[in-house]
């Protein structure tokens, strides 16, 4: 019997043709996808005109002279002013810095509820997921859109601060909108944890904390990923509709929602669209590219795809 | 002789299904010495692999529960250990090999990651010890250039040398029994006799006792010191490796032996025993070999053989052929 193993030779010849990670796979399906490609050269542009874009602005945001009122673009205002003189362009621009924030932070809190509920509700099953799905059906059966008007309206009445509020926003956004992805991971989670590698762990006697946020929670970073970017769409989405409401951020803090607001009378929508357009185009623009992202995401992280 | 190290006694797991009580294992005892390799065999579903799971408490449960017996590891009954005990046991004093090499890594997690992972656990490493320690036992497994593999994900990685990994896991705390479900089932038959050759290899350097599952054997002839045969949840022969095959006693045994191909022995067809194992739902209480047996006698449908030697005190088996009692019924 030979006391020295023989050891495991590699073949030179497949292994100089380095292995793609997953990652790389999923990279080179996503940069395959045109309008996914289209929708992230999108996204970054709205990112640089929003966080670069404002520091070559001329003027300032409070510069209010109402000489210069409902301007239409010209050459020192390029899109015009609004009623009270302001640059609409700059303004368009800093309205999308709070607009892209919204959505990511609260994106972030959505995906910090929602995955570590969903896994923990996956993993232990019985009585715990019961609990936190019966919890995530009594949140979905509510329509977001009067739960944010009513919480817009007590923040209104607790006279917050207009730029701390946005804060709050962020918070009511995302803690609502966790139960899509507490779904979605819980289901992953139901699957992955009768997988053999489980039991392994089990075998080498881990924690469940170290079960659960380890070996589980990263097999389910596809389907997190696809839902969080599209989740960013809804809450930038969200944020606009309760700020044209009134009940977002409110001015003098500038966003996209409050902006068409703004425009909110007849005279101003039908003879001054400079008020109204580039702000709607932001959104437009922001949120078709990333549900075009979230899209060329699905596919390329979807093992079954073979491309 | 080498100490006891694991103390099977009675043990009953039994599993609750709608149709009825199966029990997957049913009284079954049998002793694992230090440093000594023990072989259970048997076909799919005579509780092998539940016999493990039972040691290691892996059973799913409900349906599946352990109700009677003891198992003693170093004179302690594990069943009686609480949760966060038994986990500290486990991975760390007794270690497992499963069968499927390819599900059973985490696909996510660097090969590195996974050996870690227990080294950190149970042996209270840092990370940066940790990674020495991992890239030894990757060595041990014989896997050429350690500090890449330790970077690399489990699909880069062939089946051969993902088992070689499960093995590096299931050693690195230096456990003292590796228990190793059918670890080549899922391999072709050259990496078999890799993956034996450095299991037999790392029992001779680091003393640990093996428990082996199989129904392969070949595998059993190569690496047991001691055998025990199960059918229908029962232990029926358990002999030294040597004994059993010059000198099967129990008819399934014979069979399970004839069943084998030999080499250099021209054969039209292998034998194959007649007959399928028992439905478990609530079996009877007599020989459950009894409807494939040729030498069925009227005993043996309604009375279960006593489990005992007959002649050489290793050499255990549960027949009513080498009973005398036969004759007074």
């Amino acid at each position: 019997m030979s006391a020295d193993v023989m050891p495991i030779t590699e073949n030179k010849n497949t292994k100089a043709k380095a292995v793609d990670t997953p990652w790389k796979t999923a990279m080179r399906r996503f940069t395959r996808n045109k309008l996914a490609v289209i929708g992230f050269i999108m996204i970054v542009f709205m990112f640089i005109l929003c966080f670069i874009g404002p520091l070559f602005s001329p003027h300032n945001l409070f510069d209010y002279s109402l000489k210069n009122k409902n301007l239409a673009p010209n050459g020192t205002y390029w899109l015009g002013t609004d009623k009270l003189g302001r640059d609409i362009l700059l303004r368009m621009m800093l309205a999308g810095r709070i607009s892209l924030l919204v959505g990511l932070v609260a994106t972030c809190i959505t995906v910090m509820i929602g995955a570590t509920l969903g896994a923990v509700a996956g993993f232990y099953g019985k009585l715990v997921d019961n609990l936190i799905m019966r919890v995530a059906d009594i949140f979905m059966a509510l329509p977001s859109l009067p739960i944010l008007i009513i919480l817009g309206a007590v923040l209104s009445d607790l006279k917050v601060h207009p730029s701390s509020r946005i804060y709050y926003l962020m918070v009511i956004i995302g803690v609502l909108n966790w139960t899509t992805l507490a779904r979605l991971v819980r289901g992953q989670i139901l699957t992955l944890r009768e997988q053999e590698f489980m039991q392994a762990t089990e075998a080498l006697g881990l924690k469940d904390k170290r079960k659960i946020f380890k070996h589980l929670l990263p097999n389910t970073i596809p389907v997190i990923i696809v839902a969080a970017t599209l989740s960013v769409a809804g809450a930038i989405l969200s944020e606009s509709a309760l700020s044209f409401l009134g009940i977002g951020v409110v001015p003098p803090t500038p966003s996209w929602g409050n902006m068409i607001s703004a425009a909110n009378n007849l005279i101003d929508f039908r003879k001054r669209p400079w008020l109204w357009i580039p702000p709607g185009m932001c959104i437009l623009i922001t949120s078709v590219a990333i549900n075009l992202i979230g899209d060329g995401l699905r596919d390329a992280l979807d093992p079954k795809t073979k491309k | 002789m080498a100490k006891d190290l694991v103390e099977f006694r009675n043990l009953e797991t039994h599993f609750q299904t709608t149709a009825g009580t199966v029990k997957a294992v049913d009284n079954v005892s049998f002793i694992i010495r230090e440093g000594e390799t023990l072989c259970v065999v048997g076909e799919s579903g005579c509780g092998k692999s539940v016999t493990a799971m039972s040691l290691m408490q892996l059973i799913e449960s409900p349906p599946g529960k352990i109700v009677g017996g003891e198992i003693l590891f170093e004179g302690e009954d594990l069943l009686k250990l609480s949760k966060r005990e038994m986990s500290r046991i486990r991975g760390n004093q007794i270690s497992m090999i499963f069968q499927e090499p390819m599900s059973s890594l985490n696909p996510v997690l660097t090969i590195g990651n996974q050996i870690s992972e227990p080294l950190m656990l149970h042996m209270l490493l840092d990370r940066k010890a940790a990674k020495k320690r991992a890239i030894e036992l990757i060595n041990l497994v014989g896997i050429s250039r350690p500090e890449k593999i330790f970077d690399s994900y489990p699909h880069e990685l062939s089946g051969g040398m993902r088992q070689r990994i499960m093995i590096a896991i299931a050693l690195s705390c230096d456990p003292k029994l590796l228990i190793a479900d059918e670890p080549t089932t899922a391999l072709d038959v050259t990496i078999q006799a890799q993956i034996l050759d450095l299991m037999r290899d790392i029992k001779q350097k680091l003393n640990t006792s093996i428990l082996l599952i199989t129904h392969d054997l070949g595998v059993v002839a190569e690496m047991a010191d001691y055998v025990v045969v199960m059918y229908a949840g029962k232990v029926i022969e358990e002999a030294p490796v040597l004994e059993l095959f010059q000198d099967p006693q129990h008819p399934y045994t014979k069979g399970l032996l004839k069943a084998k191909p030999i080499i250099n022995q021209k054969q039209e067809r292998l034998y194959s025993i007649p007959g399928q194992v028992p439905n478990p739902i609530d079996l009877e209480d007599n020989c459950h070999f009894h409807d494939r047996c040729e030498f069925c006698m009227d005993i043996c449908k309604v009375k279960q053989p006593p489990f005992r030697s007959h002649g050489k005190d290793t050499h255990k088996s549960a027949c009513w052929l080498y009973e005398e009692e036969r004759e007074v019924l």
